[in-house]
């Protein structure tokens, strides 16, 4: 049999290229580029006022702590992942004196970050429960969609971002979700709703409540951002612990990617909050049966940082402040970019080109939404015009990652965006 | 007397305050039915799923406190005192990683680069041409877990309707894998009874008996349960049989270095069907060769006819695995490809390897020479030196093994498997007595 395979047919000829992730691939290209004023606001990454990547003083501390362990060892951890990661996760989201958790009614369960968290949960729903739609908001971070439909969950759009305001489509989200069927899965951004920015108030979120358990809908947050929307930990739970906090039944997916800057080590846990002990011990049960064939047990290394953290006192508080300051810088780079786009008297030329599409003429958004992402308002072209000239690298929704962007590169980012908008419609 | 007018004047104006009573009433049930959600949990009718077979065993045998009791159902290597291991490179390489103060971005959704690279290498030998002809494709995936379910998912959506073959026994989780990812599967003849050997007239039949184009899951080495592998002759026969069958051949290497004590020698089944030009899956996984379980760390590699077919495959296998979990663990494959890069540290791995193998080696022939001693009925025990790994196929039906935990207080599974990596020199003497026990005493 000839070692050169050049004229045999290979069993892989059908399958094609798949494309470049959207999200992903922005980093791909951005790492290409040999043009050193290139900027990745691509992914959500944190980054310095220094552009460099941040490792918090509270990891390499517990990391230290780990390696000089010696009763550290690399055993499989059980199926759900460790035990007293779960158990500070549950309690980080939910609060420590929720009773759902002293009622041992919830079930949480180690997963690979939020993608994991997610994808374990919808693969639970589509073989459990009675309802296999899930609405997501509109627009609603890439990845969504993929994950819930691979899961065997099919997927409905509820209303959610108005272009016109740049705000909330309260209206359109009531109307959306009242017309869902009862008992229909609603997949819900806790906090810092990814890409736009845009949060409901709390009295919004009350809203939502009301008519979500009014209709029987079950509610699948998605939590990525606790304490890095607004430095709060507590603040950024409200609208999880909301829901819970009424008896009712609900899905969290957390992830410890951004707020312990962990992305890397994949690490966050999906709890399912449920009316009865027994009813979650159950539930347990069966996720142990959606993750052994996926993966068997999920990595020690980053929930074993996790849990030495959130259980020494000492590091918790050290590790709020850490959360705090990279929360706030981000909120100074929204104003310096908010200031620098003003001052470049962006306000009334864009009054004057854009009226015609109706835009509103200011950046204000820019300072009100909240979280990583600015949701720019920009369309393709203007974004592949600012990828093309300016080497900006960001999602072709015109998402830009705030926590990517320094002080440095703040004018040549309003630089980029006041040609984009005036050299394209 | 009032005029019929009024009457109905007063009874309307009572049923209208009767009705106002009602609709506040209903308002504020309406009120409260909004505020708090319904009362049976959506869960209910969730059943609760059995333990896992094999996880349950640890569990029996941590409750379990005489003295003399014995965990062989363990699938983690121990050391002669019976406490895990973790590998001297590896705590090397975390610390060497912590010095230089290495950052927790994300990896690309194929992985580390650098890890991809030496365990393509690992596989194959640096010096494949395989490798310069960028004919395989590999991604980092969760340990041989996985890797498999990566794989799994690609022949699903890219082979439809193709069947997977699956040794007739398996690692107990294979099935499971192929189910989720809605593949279906059969088994080949693969365990003698009769001879505690290999069936290899019917693993051949099977396999030339399945579909054309079907997958056939092969262990690489070491094959668990049974630990029975076949020789070099036989794989021939079988790659035969698949190259005529134009079957794919994938493979589970899970012990690669761990079975023999040499990497090259434990991955000579596959590197005999890649030297013919035949293209294979690869699952592997470091977990027993570098003590790495919990750190999940392994791949799925494709070996291709053509470096673009390896590209589109590599691309499919990303899209698999975004809306999976993203990307995959850094801690893992760092310290991997630390290892496997430094020359000092790779060469420190392999010692380490040849102990680790050379143990299980040594305690599997003191426990073949304490039955002999023990045993003077001429039985021939020698399958159990002939097998190679972490595993032994005791030849103990269910009963028997039955009668190993219950009398005997050694745990291990109910087809017979014991972990040689669980037993240590001092508890062989004992070991061959609840064998022979079980075996003569009990049917």
């Amino acid at each position: 049999m000839s070692a050169s395979s050049d004229h045999q047919d290979s069993v892989f000829s059908h399958v094609v290229q798949a494309p470049e992730d959207p999200i992903l691939g922005v980093t791909v290209a951005y790492n290409k580029d040999p043009n050193p004023i290139k900027l990745n606001l691509g992914v959500g990454a944190y980054r310095t006022e220094e552009g460099k990547p941040l490792v918090l003083n509270v990891v390499r501390q517990a990391e230290q702590m780990l390696v000089n362990d010696q009763s550290q060892v690399k055993e499989y951890l059980p199926i759900i992942g460790l035990s007293d990661f779960n158990k500070s996760s549950a309690k980080l989201i939910f609060g420590a004196d929720s009773n759902a958790i002293q009622e041992n009614r919830v079930t949480t369960v180690q997963c690979l970050s939020g993608t994991g968290s997610l994808r374990v949960g919808a693969e639970f729903l589509a073989r459990h429960y009675h309802e296999h739609t899930i609405y997501i908001p509109q627009p609603t971070w890439g990845n969504h969609p993929k994950i819930f439909n691979l899961a065997g969950l099919s997927v409905k759009p509820y209303r959610y971002y108005n272009p016109q305001t740049r705000g909330l489509d309260f209206q359109g989200l009531l109307e959306d979700l009242g017309a869902a069927p009862s008992g229909a899965i609603v997949l819900l951004h806790a906090c810092a709703h990814n890409p736009t920015g845009v949060d409901p108030t709390l009295d919004q979120w009350e809203q939502i409540r009301q008519l979500m358990r009014s209709k029987g809908l079950l509610p699948f947050f998605d939590s990525a951002y606790q304490g890095f929307a607004s430095g709060s930990l507590d603040a950024d739970a409200q609208s999880v612990r909301m829901f819970v906090a009424d008896g009712g039944e609900c899905l969290a997916a957390q992830s410890y990617a951004k707020n312990m800057g962990l992305y890397g080590e994949r690490v966050g846990a999906l709890s399912i909050v449920c009316k009865t002990a027994d009813v979650a011990s159950r539930v347990e049960s069966q996720l142990k049966m959606v993750i052994r064939p996926m993966y068997s047990n999920p990595p020690i290394h980053g929930a074993s940082l996790v849990a030495v953290i959130l259980k020494d006192r000492d590091l918790y508080n050290e590790w709020t402040v850490e959360l705090k300051a990279m929360a706030d810088r981000i909120i100074s780079m929204r104003k310096q970019l908010f200031d620098a786009l003003q001052a470049k008297g962006m306000a009334y030329k864009l009054l004057f080109i854009l009226v015609i599409h109706c835009t509103p003429g200011d950046w204000s958004h820019i300072i009100k939404q909240i979280g990583m992402f600015t949701f720019t308002g920009l369309n393709t072209e203007q974004v592949a015009f600012m990828t093309r000239e300016y080497h900006i690298y960001m999602t072709s929704d015109g998402r830009i990652s705030m926590a990517g962007l320094n002080s440095r590169k703040v004018p040549h980012l309003a630089d980029a965006i006041h040609a984009a908008v005036t050299s394209i419609a | 007397m009032l005029p019929p007018s009024s009457y109905f004047y007063m009874m309307g104006n009572f049923g209208l305050q009767i009705l106002v009573i009602v609709i506040s009433f209903l308002q504020s049930l309406g009120r409260i039915t909004m505020a708090v959600a319904v009362d049976v949990s959506q869960f209910e009718s969730i059943t609760m799923a059995p333990p896992d077979p094999i996880l349950g065993v640890s569990e029996a045998f941590r409750a379990d406190t005489h003295e003399m009791k014995l965990n062989l159902g363990v699938g983690a290597y121990r050391t002669e005192e019976l406490q895990p291991y973790v590998l001297g490179v590896v705590k090397k390489a975390e610390n060497l990683m912590l010095e230089r103060g290495e950052f927790k971005e994300y990896l690309p959704i194929e992985g580390l680069a650098a890890f991809n690279k030496a365990t393509a290498e690992l596989l194959l030998g640096a010096d494949n041409p395989i490798i310069k002809q960028q004919r395989i494709a590999t991604v980092q995936g969760l340990s041989g877990t996985g890797s498999l379910r990566l794989a799994a998912a690609l022949i699903e959506r890219y082979f439809p309707g193709a069947k997977v073959l699956i040794s007739s026994p398996t690692w107990g989780n294979h099935k499971n894998i192929f189910n989720d990812a809605r593949v279906p599967w059969s088994e080949y003849r693969y365990y003698d009874p009769k001879t505690v050997g290999l069936d290899f007239d019917g693993m051949i039949s099977d396999i030339k008996a399945a579909p054309e184009g079907s997958f056939i899951l092969l262990h690489g080495c070491a094959h668990n349960p049974t630990g029975i592998d076949p020789t070099p002759e036989q794989w021939e026969a079988i790659a035969d049989v698949i190259q005529e069958k134009n079957h794919i051949p994938f493979f589970d290497v899970a012990y690669q270095g761990f079975a023999s004590g040499s990497l090259d020698a434990d991955a000579s089944s596959v590197r005999l069907f890649a030297a013919r030009g035949m293209e294979l899956l690869v699952a592997q996984s470091y977990s027993k060769n570098l003590g790495l379980y919990a750190e999940r760390i392994g791949a799925i590699n494709v070996v291709c006819s053509s470096a673009d077919a390896a590209a589109r495959v590599k691309s499919q296998l990303k899209r698999i695995a975004r809306p999976m979990y993203s990307n995959p663990p850094v801690h893992g494959a760092r310290i991997v490809a630390n290892v496997v890069g430094d020359p000092a540290l790779f060469s420190e791995w392999k010692e380490e390897m040849e102990l680790m193998a050379g143990r299980i080696k040594s305690v599997r022939q003191k426990l073949y020479d304490s039955i002999c001693a023990k045993d003077k009925s001429g039985k021939d025990w020698s399958y159990i030196l002939k097998q190679i790994g972490m595993f032994s196929f005791t030849g103990l039906n269910r009963a028997q093994s039955d009668n190993m935990t219950d009398k005997w207080h050694v745990y291990m599974t109910k087809d017979g498997r014991i972990s040689l990596a669980g037993l240590s020199a001092a508890k062989c003497e004992y070991l061959a007595d609840a064998i022979i026990d079980s075996f003569y005493n009990v049917s």
